[in-house]
């Protein structure tokens, strides 16, 4: 187990220097979730326009593996589809699980690959994408 | 007392994790259990596993014998009058909830109080925040000193003669505050309130005497004792324990059953539904031999040493907040490490063979108290050496550089 592996340069970016942090106006979708073991927390709006991801912002607090994972995250599926989004959290379900994915014109989210290696930081690193599929979800079944 | 030695007897302890000898800094999760836990508990599933009270034959006499003898040892060594007063549970969790589910419920109503205070770990607060709810009874804390450490001044002005239970942790897993909870529970007593004292972290480090500190009851766990995960106890006084109901029914506990009313069978067993932990229970007892050969004042006072040389060394590192009082601390130091998240802090540490925690501690009340989302914690039992503080402070300097300090 390398720490490089971990950390990469890329990660440390997006930790150091979010993207999409901060809140939307009102009439967006929020979505709050805690990781009760760590404490870790996020809040993520969604603002969806013509059944695509209009704008994606986000706040909270957590380690380095979640808050870039979240940057990575909001960064992916603004402009998106509803469905494209999901499709995308599903890809990473994978890629946490270690397969091999391809996340076409995104390719920041790869740099997370190392935390399939670490199986007690891959709670961390999915906390984003889980709020992104239950907001989507919650706004498809409206 | 010789720690290197002893960490020998701990089989799980000769192993190398990502390629460095395993330092285990995380015993106030759960302890490692020595090869004599391990082997009284294959060497009763060997030769003795049978249900207790129930068979005639000689596995079911053997197996009884050892669950029983379980129980003696586990009174003698909180000093308990009997062992009647000894419940077996499967941790402290279960310990407090019964408490809480059978006593306090029958006892509490509207304008009643329960103190506790905010250190308290989960389990020995959300029992509580459901008694209240239930019967109406208001919940009270005991404010906490900027260092976190309890005044009997406070204990003294919010007890009062409309409390009912008094709920304290003994030794603190955050902040390693030991809680003079024999003061408290005179308090509580003046005040006609039942004293209760979780003994998760006290009870594996310092010799606990019940009668001594005059609680009503007293729980603990085994797993943080050198023992097995799911057993643990609860004590209480006996005649309370005789007042109280049973709050899970069926199996072990049953007397004499009709179609629709049954009895009770007599302390302890009224409380133990069910086929019980026998296996665990053996290996408690085997834990409990192992701890008074150590010696708990050896223990204690070995600890405390290492809690004093972790504190100073930690304290030598530039931007770490450590939290808890400076003196009088039990085993264990919690820290943050400048802005690095203690999550990261954990990951660098296990890549070198180090195992701490890094959370909440199911203590979230007390983080908001601290203003800190979670934190880092190295927490030390006997087995662990002045060596194995050095390995931590070595790669916290390491963490340091990794992260280029100041990141946020």
């Amino acid at each position: 187990m390398e720490l490089d592996d971990l950390y990469r340069r890329v990660i440390m970016d997006h930790y150091k220097n979010p993207r999409n942090r901060g809140t939307l106006e009102e009439g967006s979708v929020t979505v709050n979730l805690n990781n009760p073991t760590c404490g870790d927390r996020i809040q993520l709006q969604l603002q969806l326009e013509n059944g695509k991801v209009k704008q994606a912002r986000f706040t909270g607090e957590g380690c380095s593996i979640s808050l870039s994972s979240a940057s990575m995250m909001t960064e992916a599926v603004q402009g998106k589809t509803l469905d494209d989004a999901l499709g995308m959290a599903d890809k990473f379900s994978g890629f946490m699980k270690g397969e091999s994915v391809d996340f076409g014109d995104y390719e920041d989210i790869e740099a997370l690959s190392g935390v399939s290696k670490f199986p007690a930081r891959i709670k961390c690193a999915t906390l984003a994408w889980n709020a992104l599929r239950k907001g989507i979800e919650h706004e498809k079944t409206k | 007392m010789n720690a290197r030695e002893l960490k020998e007897l701990f089989p799980i302890l000769q192993q190398d994790v990502n390629g460095h000898p395993l330092v285990y800094l995380d015993s106030a999760a759960t302890s490692q259990k020595p090869r004599s836990v391990i082997e009284a508990v294959t060497r009763y599933y060997e030769h003795d596993n049978a249900n207790v009270h129930r068979g005639v034959h000689t596995l079911g006499s053997r197996a009884t014998e050892a669950y029983e003898n379980a129980r003696e040892k586990t009174a003698k060594f909180i000093h308990a009058a009997s062992a009647q007063e000894i419940i077996f549970t499967r941790g402290t969790t279960t310990a407090l909830n019964l408490v809480a589910g059978s006593y306090a419920r029958s006892v509490c109503g509207e304008g009643d109080e329960i103190v506790i205070t905010p250190m308290e770990h989960h389990s020995n607060l959300i029992p509580w925040q459901q008694v209240a709810k239930a019967t109406g009874a208001t919940l009270k804390y005991i404010p906490l000193q900027p260092d976190g450490t309890i005044k009997l001044e406070d204990a003294e002005n919010t007890i009062t003669s409309r409390t009912k239970i008094v709920s304290v942790m003994y030794v603190s897993n955050v902040l390693g505050v030991v809680n003079p909870v024999k003061e408290i529970a005179a308090i509580a007593h003046r005040n006609g309130a039942v004293m209760v004292v979780d003994g998760a972290q006290s009870t594996p480090h310092r010799r606990i005497d019940v009668q001594d500190l005059d609680c009503d009851f007293y729980a603990l766990s085994g797993h943080k004792m050198c023992a097995p995960t799911g057993i643990g106890a609860l004590f209480g006084k006996k005649a309370l324990l005789e007042r109280m109901e049973p709050i899970e029914f069926g199996g072990e506990m049953i007397d004499h059953v009709d179609l629709y009313d049954s009895t009770w069978k007599e302390l302890p067993w009224k409380f133990e539904g069910g086929t019980p932990i026998i296996a665990g229970a053996v290996g408690l007892g085997a834990a409990i031999d192992f701890l008074t050969e150590v010696g708990l004042d050896q223990i204690e006072a070995h600890e405390h040493k290492l809690a004093e040389y972790a504190y100073g060394r930690l304290s030598e590192i530039e931007d770490v907040t450590i939290f808890g009082p400076k003196q009088d601390r039990a085993g264990l130091v919690t820290f943050n490490l400048g802005d690095v998240h203690p999550h990261d802090v954990a990951t660098v540490l296990d890549t070198k063979g180090i195992a701490i925690r890094a959370g909440h501690h199911c203590c979230q009340p007390l983080m908001r108290w601290l203003n800190v989302s979670s934190t880092a914690r190295a927490s030390f039992y006997l087995y662990n050496t002045e060596e194995d503080v050095d390995r931590l402070v070595d790669a916290l300097h390491q963490t340091k550089e990794f992260f280029g300090y100041g990141i946020g």
